[in-house]
């Protein structure tokens, strides 16, 4: 018998939190898989720049990490993810998304490949039941580290630079995608050239029980005065992950095992996915779903919008013309410190399988509690908005 | 003599429902009741002094939010405070604790079991869909499958339409959710005993079924679709106890100009050439309306209060084949204080909602087996809530009012119930509480023991059924309460009937009563007073 | 154009499926892992010089047109159901009436009204019956006619007030409308009996109105026509032009690019074909033959979680006298006998059986095959054949060391009806449902290969995804007792697919 959940405690502390709850000066916290993580730190614009011009940490605990044993292992993440990743290497990382048997998109996520020690998933939601579900058939053993596993994201240009004071030697070498052993302070940790910024950036995994250590060796760095490093929270990472065109399930979309209502959910083509698909691959669940589908035109399309001018076009209805008819709406949106751009991820209505010609907004918005509506002009962006060369240089520049 | 536009036979919360539909329509309504007092089986009742039990509904989720803005309740003194979370207490000394925040219900389960509190997630969404899908036809009347009129037709459309915006395979989950036990249906998203055997609850209360009987999958419905402000799921209490609901809605149909005599029992609704005219009632005195309305269930109705002669010989059969299967007891208990739960620890939230003992899916049905027999379960399952920890109307300070609801208890205990037996029953509740509570029995001071006989024989609801009869694919929509009567006419003209025995079925829901009050107010070329579902879409 | 198809499993719907898929042309062979087809009616020695003629007790509803088509006579006579009562008090079931001691006149003509009701209502459901399940969307034009035909049969076949009734009790149980209708226990007990046997239910579960008109499709046949029924199946299938091939267990379906290509036999071999029928059940045919990686994850789960586990034990007794049953005559012996005094009994029966137990005081079917085929005995012996429930495939005391116990459980209850019974014994046998897994490849040893809940029936048998006889894979299509609508004799799924098969594009000629 486990101890009982404290009922006092309803947010759990993450190992990092000793550290980073004093750092937070405005106490904005928010729940995120059961933890208590920080929605800011400081300022939104600091936390922005520190991710876009300097060094940001962001505690990632929370995230869902799954281990995948087995012989079948392979087999069986292959059988269940849109993606080929039978060829997935020792010591790589891939992004992958998978379907439920209609081919709904149930979650995204990483696999990284861990050598003798199997696959680590990680996803953006609760996927033990469908791990469990798909693995019928498979000889695998599936267990969720979550809570097992303490992860620190340290994102930004000089983050290679932080981390190789901190003691990571040899990791200037690691490329994107990549992962690599480290012993530091006497602790064994993993860093992965990963992240949801779009930047050059790393994410470092360590058992819980040495999270201080770690954490206390990058962030030395910038007690001996040579790099800033900032903390940074959820709101700062909403920014920089829309800029550099990263989806989140569940917020940009309604993912297909909490869909309620018919038609809510979104196949992996319709989130613009489908380089994300393959056909040349053994069976995969949802696969004749999506076959199916790939003959058909396409019907409506998660896009990434800009839009013109600076009101930010909050929960906007999308027309196919000024007074136009109503194709989609706004997902979520941001204003883009770097691009001087709204930036908005939406969702849109396909007339046979075309992209619409015009996309305007109808934005609703306020100064000093007066309200105005204006029309926006906005353009679907297929790259990331934001995708810097130094995101994947290999080795980065040293600062 | 006073010739009224409508009478409506007893004024429990349905009665009351439909009398203030159609008196805010402008009708001309008497309300009759047998007891002294009014609510039928939603009152509140000092037999303890200085206590008030609800001594028959105990909780509400499922009265609709349309009826209680429609009707003004709020102004009339209802106030519906939600209960939080609730607890099954495991045989081995654990528990799981159904906390209301969502991150600590979480962690809970997973205690019990990883996969499951993932699973959950499925299961929820599942599970409101089919919420979604019953709760747009609570206020609607059913149509009659075998009947050519455009009305029928369209309201067939309707539902047909509803159904068909689900996608394919979800429309085989909703016919297998709808036809399967609750206990497959669990097992089909979970692994955890109690988890299962936690969530199953719902299914049986108030049923004579068991968690292995196809069907009562659906039955969770009825104890899941209500809301407390949109928590679909939350129960809550009605401050002041369950009368306050009843009072409510009288109150409201007083300001319409509404008339309740109570202390007036019917003894026949008079039928001549044909039509209704009006009840006689027990004194002898005859009362005189254009529209009788009965509230009492569909056996009292037919059975009890209509002579055979003015009815269709099928509908006499079909009234004695209803089945109502009173299937359900209740201790209403008066607390010296609150007792300790030592499995929870101290200041748990979990003794603040619903609390069970039944920990496995075959202690349950093992309960029902005992009541197959015409046994009172020798391990029963037990819904306790005791809203006096933050309800401070219904004890003396300090004090606490606990309400235990038992399933199952029999209709006729085999060989008729005796008062040994009754205090037998009860005593087997007490006991069982008692196994988790060690000071529970040093703190009681009244406990009033209900089987189904005393509830029948008080509120007038035939075997004590909570329901007003079973909510068995024979006995839902078209065939609620028989088939080509379940759009709320009698069988014969100007007669209707607005009681649990009819579609949407029992639970402080409201619907029958206003559904009823929509066909009459039609019959009457009245405009319709009654509210359209708020929707979900 | 002519195809080449392999079919799993020679069972009765096996064989049924090949004889209509040979005569339409194809190229049809049959493989049988035993050594004889058959199936649950294949026949079995099960001491020297003692055998029966298969597991099926009695022939139930054997569909007059598939008998018709493939000109199999079933031989044999319709068999009365004898309904054994402790004090020698016995009731006789025939086909529309009842008699017996005692028996009241409103209790005889109820039960005639009540079976006239009840054929009428299987009647109305024939459309559902004999056509693929409609699919609830997306339905062709073959659906929206079945759906329609059954609209039209309830509505004006039945009558307004017939239909009303009708789905009134289609989804109740036996329990309530007995008693509505019916006042003698022991007749209650037959009916009821025949509703739950073979099945994970009681008289008081909802839907056993459904499985009790799935006995009346048909009529009921004696153990005689057991062996006549098989090789009559062995025979219009080798008319056809079936090839046969016993001894030739499947090992593997094989999958390329989602289509069926052929099977991998458990010596190795590997057979090529255009389609693969399989008559296994759902869990052999995806789980063990495909394999749940060439299937959708939730459909895999879905497939593993459907309920097959059996809860009939069969039982033979090698007797060396025909036993005296207490106000019985020897000649009424061939009829079917049952043990099922009262609905309580039978639901006590059942009770048990929901926790892993067997029942404390079983329901049986008794018949004696060597009445009717002396063959089955040495001279002047004779063969008992007992179907007793409730015995759960998941004993939770565990089958092998209590498997004894119910025989004696079994024998004791008959000697309080036959005296004298266990002294005749020279032999017995019992198949627990676990045996009849191993020995007939059938998982949960399950009569129907699956409970036949509302749940698992219709579109939704096996489940929904794969209930119109196609299956996910191209080119492999399920044929048996997992199809709808289910198990007994009737050879309707066998003939339902084959329909299937030869009415789909790229199916078979």
């Amino acid at each position: 018998m486990k101890p009982n959940a404290d009922y006092r405690e309803i947010l759990q502390h993450t190992p990092f939190h000793e550290k980073l709850a004093p750092l937070s000066q405005v106490q904005s916290w928010s729940p995120w898989n059961g933890y208590q993580v920080a929605r800011t730190y400081d300022t939104l614009a600091a936390e922005y720049f520190a991710v876009r011009s300097s060094c940001s940490v962001f505690d990632m605990t929370p995230m869902e990490k799954y281990r995948i044993k087995g012989p079948d292992a392979i087999a069986f993440l292959n059988r269940m993810v849109t993606r080929d990743v039978s060829n997935l290497k020792p010591g790589r990382v891939t992004y992958v998304v998978w379907c439920n048997d209609e081919g709904k998109t149930l979650d995204d996520g990483t696999i990284f490949h861990l050598g003798k020690d199997g696959y680590r998933l990680c996803a953006a939601h609760h996927q033990l039941d469908w791990l469990m579900t798909s693995s019928i058939g498979f000889d695998v053993s599936i267990e969720k580290e979550t809570h097992d596993v303490a992860a620190l994201s340290v994102q930004g240009p000089t983050s290679c630079s932080v981390l190789l004071e901190a003691g990571f030697a040899g990791l200037e070498e690691l490329k994107p995608f990549g992962i690599m052993n480290f012993t530091v302070q006497g602790v064994d940790v993993m860093v992965s050239r990963t992240g949801f910024t779009g930047d050059l950036g790393y994410e470092v995994w360590m058992d819980p029980d040495h999270a201080i250590t770690i954490f206390d060796a990058i962030y030395d760095v910038k007690e001996r005065g040579l790099y800033d490093i900032k903390p940074i929270g959820l709101d700062a990472l909403e920014m920089v992950r829309i800029e550099a065109g990263f989806i989140l399930p569940g917020d940009d979309f309604v993912t297909a095992e909490t869909a309620v209502r018919n038609g809510r959910e979104r196949s992996p083509f319709e989130l613009g996915l489908g380089w994300a698909v393959s056909f040349d691959k053994p069976y995969f669940t949802g696969r004749r779903a999506l076959e199916k589908e790939a003959d058909e035109p396409i019907k409506r399309r998660l896009v990434k919008l800009a839009i013109e001018g600076n009101k930010t076009p909050h929960d906007s209805f999308l027309y196919d013309g000024k007074n136009g008819k109503r194709i989609g709406t706004i997902k979520v949106t941001i204003w883009s410190p770097i691009l001087k751009q709204n930036l908005a991820v939406a969702d849109i209505e396909y007339q046979n399988g075309k992209e619409p010609a015009e996309i305007w907004a109808e934005i609703y918005y306020q100064k000093e509690l007066e309200w105005k509506s204006i029309w926006a002009k906005c353009e679907i962006s297929e790259k990331p908005f934001w995708s810097p060369p130094r995101r994947s240089k290999t080795p980065p520049d040293r600062f | 003599m006073k010739n009224y536009d409508a009478i409506v036979i007893g004024a429990g919360h349905n009665g009351l429902t439909n009398a203030a539909f159609l008196a805010k329509a402008g009708l001309d309504v008497l309300v009759l009741e047998k007891n002294d007092y009014i609510g039928g089986a939603t009152v509140s009742r000092e037999l303890q002094e200085g206590w008030k039990y609800s001594n028959c509904s105990y909780v509400c989720s499922l009265f609709r939010p349309e009826i209680y803005q429609a009707l003004d309740l709020g102004r009339h003194g209802l106030e519906v405070v939600p209960l939080q979370g609730g607890v099954t207490f495991k045989q081995d000394g654990d528990y799981y604790g159904n906390y209301h925040q969502s991150a600590l219900k979480y962690r809970e389960i997973a205690r019990h079991s990883k996969r499951d509190a993932d699973a959950a997630v499925r299961f929820d969404a599942d599970l409101m869909k089919w919420c979604r899908l019953i709760r747009g036809f609570l206020l609607r009347t059913p149509p009659d499958p075998t009947s050519f009129k455009i009305r029928d037709a369209m309201e067939f459309a309707s539902l047909l339409k509803a159904f068909y915006e689900l996608s394919e395979s979800q429309i085989y989950e909703f016919i297998r959710f709808f036809t399967m036990s609750i206990a497959e249906y669990l097992e089909e998203y979970f692994e955890s005993e109690v988890i299962k055997a936690h969530f199953s609850g719902g299914s049986i209360i108030g049923t004579g079924l068991g968690v292995y009987s196809p069907g009562t999958a659906y039955v969770l419905l009825h104890h899941a679709m209500g809301d407390v402000d949109g928590n679909v799921g939350s129960w809550g209490f009605a401050r002041g106890g369950m009368g306050s609901v009843s009072g409510a809605i009288a109150s409201s149909f007083k300001s319409h100009g509404g008339e309740i005599r109570s202390g007036a029992e019917v003894e026949q609704i008079n039928v001549s050439g044909r039509k209704a005219t009006g009840v006689t009632l027990a004194n002898g005195e005859v009362i005189n309306a254009k529209a009788v309305v009965s509230n009492l269930d569909a056996k009292r109705t037919f059975l009890k209060i209509m002579d055979k002669k003015d009815l269709p010989d099928e509908l006499v059969t079909r009234a004695e084949n209803f089945k109502i299967r009173g299937s359900s007891g209740k201790l209403n208990i008066a607390l010296d204080g609150m007792p300790d739960f030592p499995a929870l620890g101290e200041n748990s939230p979990l003794t603040l909602g619903h609390m069970h003992f039944s920990d496995t899916l075959e202690r349950l049905e093992r309960a029902y087996d005992d009541w197959k027999d015409d046994r009172w379960s020798a391990d029963p399952y037990v819904d306790i809530v005791i809203p006096t920890q933050y309800e401070p109307t219904m004890a003396p300070p300090g004090k606490h009012m606990m309400s235990v609801f038992v399933q199952y208890c029999p209709v006729e205990a085999e060989g008729g119930w005796t008062e040994e037996k009754k205090q037998a029953f009860g005593q087997t509740v007490i006991n069982q509480i008692a196994d988790y509570s060690p000071n529970f029995k040093d703190l009681l001071v009244h406990a009033e023991i209900r089987t189904p006989k005393e509830i029948e024989a008080e509120v007038g609801l035939t075997e004590g059924n909570i329901f007003q009869g079973e909510l068995t694919l024979d006995q839902l929509m078209f065939n609620r309460p028989f088939p080509g009567y379940a759009q709320y006419r009698g069988p014969v003209k100007n007669m209707y009937m607005c009681s649990s025995s009819n579609h949407p079925g029992g639970g402080v829901m409201g619907a029958p009563g206003a559904n009823a009050a929509r066909e009459i107010l039609m019959d009457f070329g009245k405009t319709d007073t009654t509210p359209e579902d708020f929707g979900d879409d | 154009m002519t195809k080449n198809i392999l079919i799993i499993g020679g069972g009765h719907n096996g064989l049924v499926c090949g004889a209509y898929l040979a005569k339409a042309g194809n190229k049809v062979t049959i493989l049988e892992a035993n050594d004889s087809v058959g199936g649950f009616l294949a026949s079995h020695q099960f001491s020297d010089g003692y055998s029966v003629n298969g597991l099926a007790g009695v022939v139930h509803p054997l569909n007059p047109k598939i008998a018709k088509d493939l000109g199999i006579k079933a031989g044999g006579e319709p068999v009365d159901t004898i309904s054994l009562g402790k004090d020698g008090r016995h009731l006789i079931l025939g086909e529309d009436g009842v008699s017996g001691d005692k028996l009241s006149d409103k209790d005889k003509d109820a039960y005639r009204a009540f079976k006239k009701e009840f054929r009428n209502y299987a009647k109305a459901l024939e459309p559902l019956t004999m056509n693929k399940p409609p699919r609830l969307k997306d339905m062709d034009t073959r659906d929206k006619f079945t759906l329609a035909k059954l609209g039209w049969k309830l509505r004006f076949g039945l009558g307004a007030s017939s239909m009303r009734e009708f789905l009134r009790v289609g989804g109740i149980n036996i329990y309530d409308v007995l008693n509505e209708i019916i006042d003698d226990e022991q007749l209650k007990g037959a009916i009821s009996f025949d509703a739950v046997l073979g099945h994970q239910m009681g008289p008081r579960t909802p839907t056993t109105v459904l499985t009790y008109l799935n006995r009346l499709r048909g009529e009921t046949y004696g153990a005689t026509s057991l062996a006549g029924a098989n090789s009559a199946f062995e025979e219009a299938a080798a008319k056809a032009g079936v090839t046969i091939k016993t001894g030739a267990a499947v090992s593997k379906i094989v999958v390329e690019n989602g289509k069926a290509t052929g099977v991998v036999l458990e010596g190795g071999e590997e057979m090529n074909a255009d389609i693969v029928v399989s008559n296994a059940d759902a869990k052999t045919t995806f789980l063990d033959l495909v394999g749940a990686p060439e299937l959708d994850a939730m459909f895999a789960k879905r497939i593993s979680t459907t309920r097959t586990n059996g809860n009939v034990a069969k039982l033979h007794f090698a007797l060396s006298a025909l036993p005296n049953f207490n106000g019985l005559d020897a000649d009424q012996l061939s009829n079917r006998l049952i043990v099922a005094p009262d609905m309580r009994y039978v639901e006590h029966a059942f009770n048990h059986s929901k926790y892993g137990e067997f029942s404390e005081k079983p329901i049986l079917e008794i018949t004696f095959p060597s009445l009717a085929d002396i063959s089955l005995a040495p001279e002047g012996h004779h063969v008992m054949a007992v179907s007793a429930s409730f015995a759960p495939y998941n004993l939770k005391a565990g089958w092998d060391q209590n498997k004894s116990a119910f025989s004696h459980k079994v024998l004791s209850l008959i000697e309080d009806y036959a005296p004298g019974v266990s002294a005749s014994v020279v032999a017995d046998e019992i198949l627990t449902p676990a045996d009849i897994e191993q020995g007939f490849n059938v998982k949960g040893g399950h009569w129907h290969h699956g409970e036949l809940t509302i749940d698992q029936s219709f579109m939704m048998r096996p489940i929904h995804g794969t209930a119109q006889y196609n299956t996910p894979i191209d080119g492999l299509f399920l044929c048996g007792a997992a199809a709808h609508p289910g198990g007994g004799v009737t050879g309707i799924p066998g003939h339902n697919a084959a329909e299937r098969i030869l009415s789909m594009k790229g199916g078979a000629s």
